[in-house]
């Protein structure tokens, strides 16, 4: 299929397209810089990890972090969470979460779990709402991290992350957001948040590629926080030991270097439009939508009530089409890229009651536009009346 | 170039010296980025080499942002 002929909805998942700008801070880095970042003191390799620096120094600026050295990059928020959870987490250690997390939060706490750490999971209501009274509630001697989620990946349901990150403050606990579907969409101060440790993954809102994610790394923690990998770092090289320092310490062996160039430029995509101008348009957007799908009998939406309490992530469900059933006829009838299922969240889609069925998520991003939305609001309705129609985009 | 020209300035990694290299961009403090000399460290990384003279405000310009291992004479 033709790219001009889709209409892609699977922001949340990773978005797409890209600016053109991280196609070409990836393809300049191949061609013109190469080098392995930092490692072998020549000019292209100085360059290699400056433009490595760029982009750690584009991402302090976005999420308010001072040190631009307490970024660390990983693979994705799926290692950073890892990172986090098995290098502070030890036995006899109670951790709290929501009830609407991702996979990526919810495995590796239930693996650990298994070797002796406690953990509560917090019930949200069935919009995916939390109420932050409950995480208080949770709270007990040996409590030492609270982990939510920024945005629930299924419903879009803004957690109260503000509110929570008092709490933690209050109690001091360890407080980790999982901000991988917020990072790039919505504004984040790690500082008036209270937020110890945010964890964000570049190829989704920050415009990166896949391959590029990270963590902010609050201060003091670096003492506590075991690395995960260890190796060659380019600094210290004449000892054994792992450097101490940031953000070596956490970032052993070649990173993704042509991939995060592509991250900075992403990152700085967004500052130039403005966050707050990002976050409008998928407002708007994502209003559209929802006002539509209601407006279609026989469709159900999930999520908040209220709108201003979500981001652009969209779950609905057909009362006479299965959600896998519905995707496969947006995408072969229409050209729609859409995701039914769990969406990696069995315990999110437990909370709002569509396990294990799932749902339809559309996920809009900042390139999408209104007409795209019209059309989409067609195709369901037309799905919905059973009245399919071979058609595409480009020619409707 | 005499020993008395020229200071360098070494760091915890590469990306200390990068950070400082950015601090002192912002500065407007002139500088290089080089290999560390051999007879300073045996490590393989960078470090920055600054005027003389420009010492004391190089140093108290990265002192809040970055770590400072040491300050050699050339
Ligand atoms: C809320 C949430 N957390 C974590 C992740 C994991 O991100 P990644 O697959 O980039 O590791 C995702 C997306 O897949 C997500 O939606």
């Amino acid at each position: 299929m033709h790219p001009e002929n889709i209409v892609y909805f699977d922001n949340a998942a990773t978005s797409w397209p890209k600016p053109q700008e991280t196609m070409d801070a990836m393809y300049l880095f191949a061609a013109h810089t190469g080098a392995n970042p930092g490692r072998s003191g020549h000019s292209l390799s100085v360059q290699a990890a400056r433009e490595v620096m760029d982009t750690r120094e584009a991402l302090a600026e976005l999420l308010c972090v001072q040190d631009m050295l307490r970024i660390i990059f990983t693979r994705n928020a799926t290692e950073s969470l890892n990172l986090v959870f098995k290098g502070l987490l030890h036995k006899g250690d109670h951790v709290i979460t929501s009830s609407m997390e991702h996979n990526s939060v919810m495995r590796p706490l239930r693996g650990l779990e298994s070797q002796g750490v406690k953990l509560s999971v917090v019930q949200c209501a069935p919009t995916g709402e939390l109420d932050p009274g409950d995480i208080r509630a949770a709270i007990m001697r040996g409590t030492r991290m609270i982990v939510l989620t920024h945005a629930s990946n299924v419903t879009g349901t803004l957690m109260p992350v503000s509110e929570v990150g008092s709490i933690a403050r209050e109690h001091g606990i360890v407080f980790c957001v999982d901000a991988a579907q917020t990072a790039g969409s919505v504004p984040i101060d790690v500082q008036s948040m209270n937020i110890d440790i945010l964890v964000f993954t570049g190829h989704k809102a920050l415009f990166g590629p896949q391959g590029t994610g990270g963590l902010y790394l609050g201060p003091g923690l670096e003492h506590e926080l075991t690395p995960l990998v260890m190796g060659g770092t380019g600094s210290l090289s004449e000892f054994e030991k792992q450097p101490d320092f940031l953000p070596d310490k956490y970032e052993s062996g070649t990173p993704n270097a042509m991939g995060l160039a592509g991250l900075g430029a992403g990152v700085r995509f967004l500052q130039r439009q403005g966050l707050a101008s990002v976050r409008a348009r998928e407002e708007e957007l994502k209003e559209q939508l929802i006002e539509g799908l209601r407006n279609i009998r026989g469709v159900h939406v999930y999520g908040p009530k209220d709108m201003a309490r979500s981001i652009a992530n969209v779950s609905f469900t057909m009362e006479s089409t299965s959600p896998s059933e519905v995707t496969l006829a947006l995408d072969e009838f229409y050209g729609i890229m859409s995701r039914p299922g769990l969406h990696c969240a069995p315990s999110a889609h437990r909370t709002i009651g569509t396990f294990p069925g799932g749902t339809v998520r559309f996920s809009l991003g900042y390139f999408n536009t209104s007409d795209q939305v019209s059309y989409a609001l067609q195709a369901v309705s037309d799905l919905c009346a059973g009245t399919l129609e071979k058609r595409s985009w480009k020619s409707r | 170039m005499s020993g008395a020209e020229y200071q360098v300035i070494l760091f915890d990694s590469v990306n200390a010296a990068l950070l400082a290299e950015k601090l002192l961009k912002r500065e407007g403090i002139p500088f290089k980025v080089i290999p560390v000399p051999r007879h300073l460290s045996s490590d393989c990384g960078v470090c920055i080499r600054i005027p003389a003279h420009e010492r004391e405000r190089a140093k108290h310009s990265l002192a809040k942002g970055v770590h400072i291992q040491g300050i050699h004479a050339l």
